[in-house]
């Protein structure tokens, strides 16, 4: 370290301190604008991608431009209505479907961030919520829905905390990595879930017993849909829950001592242990938090999919939600605010691109389903270059040769 | 450097300084706490950018953008806190950036280890280039900053407080080595607080004062209280006027106390003391003696071997740092960046790294910033914190005065032990002045003070009792006059004890 602390040339910031210090390093360096550039060199790159793919710049735009239909943003410029002959109405009931997991599991993989730990195990998290919600949710028929639904979440939630828990506990006692661990445990809710769910499984479902599918959670759990219209899926009330995630995980930051501790072992473990916080309780409790918040989106999920929503093991592979929170907790920095946009932005990714594409035949399909994931890959891939970004960022301002310059370098806020 | 204007939001750090250096001299720079000494030499040194001003290096002038820049032009620079990878050996620390390199790729492992020896050997510096960076001591960090600079041969060096962790024999080894370096034509510009050093080694003395120039004078006809009023801007009590000691109960006792240190190696081996309400106890030794180890034990923050600590009465042999805190202990650490501060953290947070789960600071488990930044305010004041609110970050701070908000958070506590580790380290010599004082108006109030010092002199003018820790063992106590030679020789070793 230089003396005034934190240096701003780049160098030093990969040299120095911990995962959360060097983060809130480029957090302060770079402010809102990093992350904003990085988006647009990652839709820059893919447009290039497709273009290239397709041999036709037209052909890359019309893609883009269907993306964006698809995800129903464009609603938002005319909210004229709100029934589903808007056909970017429902598009957006979609996009914020698809918004409300990721929100949480984009707080979950923030919050083990910032006390300086990767929970890569977003994904076995989510899926301890979902099969406890599932298992609650048909056992219980019958009990008042409310207290059902709640039973099934908190169940759900804790579980997974529980679960994400072990990580922090082999970190706190025999020092084994969270990455390695998180990992296995992913492994571990995955085959879980396909031998429950599958043919001859504890929660298989016992109609049709032929099918690798899950029993229906019962009517009473579910969550009611707010916005649709009766026979589709529609915008369930669960989004209100990872709004109010969103502040939870803001206040819990920067409002209660739990999250003093959490930030002060994210930043500087040996100066949080001075101060006379116990790291290693933080390691765990830290842990167990990320976990519920992934925990909880799997219960979501699981009651707010209505009519139809079932998990079978042809399901289970393609849940990716714990991964791509790993991205939107990046791109927004590992903060409330930045997480609820990034998962917005990934949820209208998914959702569109999908949607958008699939349905209108401009580009092969297997392309196009595989587009959210380019763009994903290439957010990761930028969020970690973005010491890159912030050297362009600087040498730009440098050239312009503004006199005072750095005006993001002081930036203070952490939330 | 000339004209030279350097602002950070709030603050004008460098104001029209103009500042030079010969080739072959050393030229000592020297100003308060923040007075805006480690910016102009980081803006030398390429890692900021002047707002204002011009740099000339043999008269053609020069603008570095990067640090590298300003290493290939041949300047060097020793940080005031370390920029070292922990978890690299010292000579792979050394070599970093220039490593000797065998068939094309490969990092040469001997090749670099055995030129760090050499220059370990040749500059006198006791380092093993073979041991991990982290398990070395803040001292000898030092002396690895210090090879890491000599071995990218730079012909300006810039030294930002190097002896502020080096014993007296360690200082004046390095100053052997500046004398050496000067003759072969190198320039040194020095940044220390201890004026007698700059009497010493420097030729000519430059003074800030809040960001811009005062004087350059040379070193003739210089004295330390002429060199201190240009720095503070008025006179300066330079010795410490201290009342007899009025002792109480003890507060704390150690009983045949064995630590070891991470790596299993036994570095307090028996040591039994006690401190009264009202005295400062100082500890001397070279660095690396066990000092580190006895603190930490004391603090809670390492295991205890065998042996008994009681604090105010509270048997705390196996207590966590939770509850050595919540007994009364104050500690303020040797390394502030390390241990002492959340960098990251604003002033505000970092004052309340103790108690920020008590009553006004939290209730209930709820954190209440506003009155956290309340208090901070108050001891900004109160201990002349300078360079920031209660919302500024503490990483943002100059060096002096971090330690100040390290001390005022302490001293604020009301604790009744009092351990300070190099509690100067870093500061200027008002702020010297006002903390010496204060240690001793605390002690009258009825703390007990242990203090641990790698300065002899504060030893000397501060304590009432001195042990002399020598491996691990008190190897000498001594109250009312002692020479410092006596005090120096068991601190080698060579005292009564170790004769018979
Ligand atoms: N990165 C930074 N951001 C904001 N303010 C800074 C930064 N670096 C330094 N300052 C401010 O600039 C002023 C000069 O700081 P500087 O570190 O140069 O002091 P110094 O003379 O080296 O003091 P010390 O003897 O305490 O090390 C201080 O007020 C400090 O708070
Ligand atoms: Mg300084």
């Amino acid at each position: 370290m230089s003396d005034p602390g934190p240096s701003p040339t780049p160098e030093e910031a990969a040299e120095t301190g911990t995962l959360a210090a060097s983060i809130a390093l480029k957090q302060r360096a770079g402010g809102i604008i990093v992350p904003v550039v990085t988006v647009v060199f990652a839709f820059v790159m893919s447009f290039i991608i497709v273009a290239a793919t397709q041999h036709s710049v037209h052909t890359a735009l019309v893609v883009f431009k269907e993306i964006f239909l698809g995800s129903g943003l464009n609603w938002l410029a005319h909210p004229t209505t709100n029934t589903f002959t808007s056909i970017s109405a429902y598009n957006l009931s979609q996009t914020l479907l698809q918004t409300t997991p990721l929100i949480l599991t984009g707080l979950a993989v923030a919050f083990a961030f910032r006390c300086g730990m990767f929970n890569i195990g977003g994904n076995g998290q989510y899926l301890v919520g979902l099969i406890v919600a599932n298992w609650l949710g048909v056992d219980f028929a019958g009990l008042n829905p409310f207290l059902h639904i709640l039973l099934c979440m908190s169940a759900g939630t804790l579980a997974a905390a529980a679960y994400a828990g072990i990580a922090g506990v082999l970190k706190a006692t025999v020092g084994a990595h969270e990455v390695i661990s998180t990992i296995m445990l992913n492994w571990i809710a995955y085959w879980t879930a396909s031998w429950l769910f599958g043919a001859g499984g504890a929660l298989q479902n016992s109609t049709s017993p032929t099918n690798p599918v899950s029993n229906q959670v019962s009517p009473g759990a579910r969550l009611p849909d707010f916005w649709g219209k009766q026979g589709f899926q529609g915008l369930h009330v669960g989004i209100f829950v990872s709004l109010a995630a969103v502040v939870v995980f803001w206040i819990l930051l920067n409002r209660t001592t739990l999250g003093y501790e959490v930030r002060a072992v994210g930043f500087n473990p040996d100066a949080a242990a001075y101060g006379g916080i116990n790291v290693k309780k933080n390691f765990i409790r830290a842990m167990a938090i990320s976990g519920a918040f992934a925990g909880l989106a799997g219960t979501l999920d699981m009651l707010g999919g209505a009519q139809n929503y079932q998990v079978g093991q042809l399901d289970i592979p393609f849940i990716q939600v714990g991964f791509i929170g790993i991205a939107v907790a990046l791109l927004g920095r590992n903060t409330a605010v930045g997480t609820l946009l990034g998962a917005l932005l990934f949820g209208g990714l998914l959702y569109g691109s999908f949607h958008g594409l699939g349905s209108s035949s401009v580009i092969d399909p297997t392309l196009a389903s595989n587009l959210t994931y380019i763009i994903q890959g290439l957010v990761v891939l930028f969020v970690g270059a973005d010491v890159l970004i912030l050297y362009v960022w600087n040498s730009r301002k440098k050239a312009r040769r503004r006199p005072r310059g750095k005006p993001a370098e002081r930036v203070e806020a952490t939330t | 450097m000339r004209g030279i204007r350097k602002e950070f939001p709030g603050v004008v750090a460098n104001d029209e300084v103009s500042f030079e250096v010969r080739r072959g001299e050393v030229h000592a720079l020297l100003g308060e706490n923040g007075a805006g000494k480690s910016t102009l030499m980081n803006i030398l040194y390429g890692l900021y950018r002047p707002d204002g001003g011009e740099i000339r290096l043999n008269g053609k002038p020069v603008s570095f953008s990067s640090a590298r820049e300003a290493i290939n032009a041949g300047i060097g620079m020793v940080h005031q806190h370390f920029m070292l990878i922990p978890v690299m050996t010292v000579a792979e620390n050394v070599v970093l950036g220039t490593e000797p390199v065998r068939e094309g790729v490969l990092l040469d492992e001997r090749a670099a280890a055995r030129r760090v020896a050499d220059m370990a050997k040749t500059f006198n510096f006791a380092v093993d280039p073979e041991a991990l960076v982290e398990d070395i001591s803040v001292g000898q960090q030092q002396r690895v900053e210090i090879m890491k600079a000599l071995y990218r041969n730079a012909d300006v060096l810039i030294l930002d407080e190097p002896t502020a962790v080096l014993t007296p024999q360690e200082a004046s080894d390095l100053f052997d080595i500046l004398q050496t370096l000067r003759q072969e034509g190198m320039s040194i510009i020095f940044i220390s607080h201890k004026l007698n050093e700059v009497l010493e080694i420097a030729d000519r003395i430059t003074v800030l004062r809040r960001g811009k120039t005062i004087e350059t004078v040379s070193r003739h006809g210089a004295t330390e209280a002429s060199l201190a009023r240009a720095m503070v801007g008025r006179d300066v009590l330079l010795r410490v006027d201290k009342p007899q000691a009025a002792t109480g109960d003890v507060l704390l006792t150690v009983q045949d106390l064995h630590v070891r240190d991470d790596r299993g190696i036994e570095k307090v081996r028996g040591v039994s003391l006690d401190v009264r309400a009202g005295e400062i106890v100082g500890i001397a030794g070279v660095d690396g003696n066990g000092q580190s180890e006895l603190i930490d034990a004391l603090t809670g923050l390492q295991k205890i071997e065998s042996g008994a600590v009681t604090i105010a009465g509270r048997e705390l042999s196996h207590a966590s740092a939770r509850a050595a805190l919540d007994a009364g202990i104050g500690h303020i650490p040797e390394d502030r960046q390390r241990r002492g501060l959340v960098l990251e953290f604003s002033i505000a947070e970092n004052i309340a790294l103790h108690d920020y789960a008590k009553p006004p600071t939290a209730r209930s488990g709820w954190l209440f910033p506003g009155r956290m930044v309340q208090r901070a305010k108050t001891l900004i004041k109160e201990f002349d914190v300078r360079g920031g609110g209660p919302l500024t970050r503490a990483g943002g701070l100059s060096g002096g005065n971090q330690q100040k908000l390290v001390v005022a958070r302490e001293i604020d506590r009301d604790p009744k032990v009092l351990i300070a580790a190099q509690p100067t380290r870093g500061l200027d010599v008002g702020a010297i002045e006002y903390l010496h004082r204060r240690l001793v108006a605390e002690r009258d109030e009825g703390r007990a003070i242990l203090l641990i010092s790698l300065e002899l002199e504060e030893i000397l003018s501060l304590s009432d009792r001195i042990l002399v820790l020598f491996e691990g063992e008190i190897v000498g106590e001594h109250t009312g006059e002692v020479s410092e030679e006596t005090i120096g020789l068991e601190m080698l070793g060579g005292g009564e004890k170790a004769v018979a």
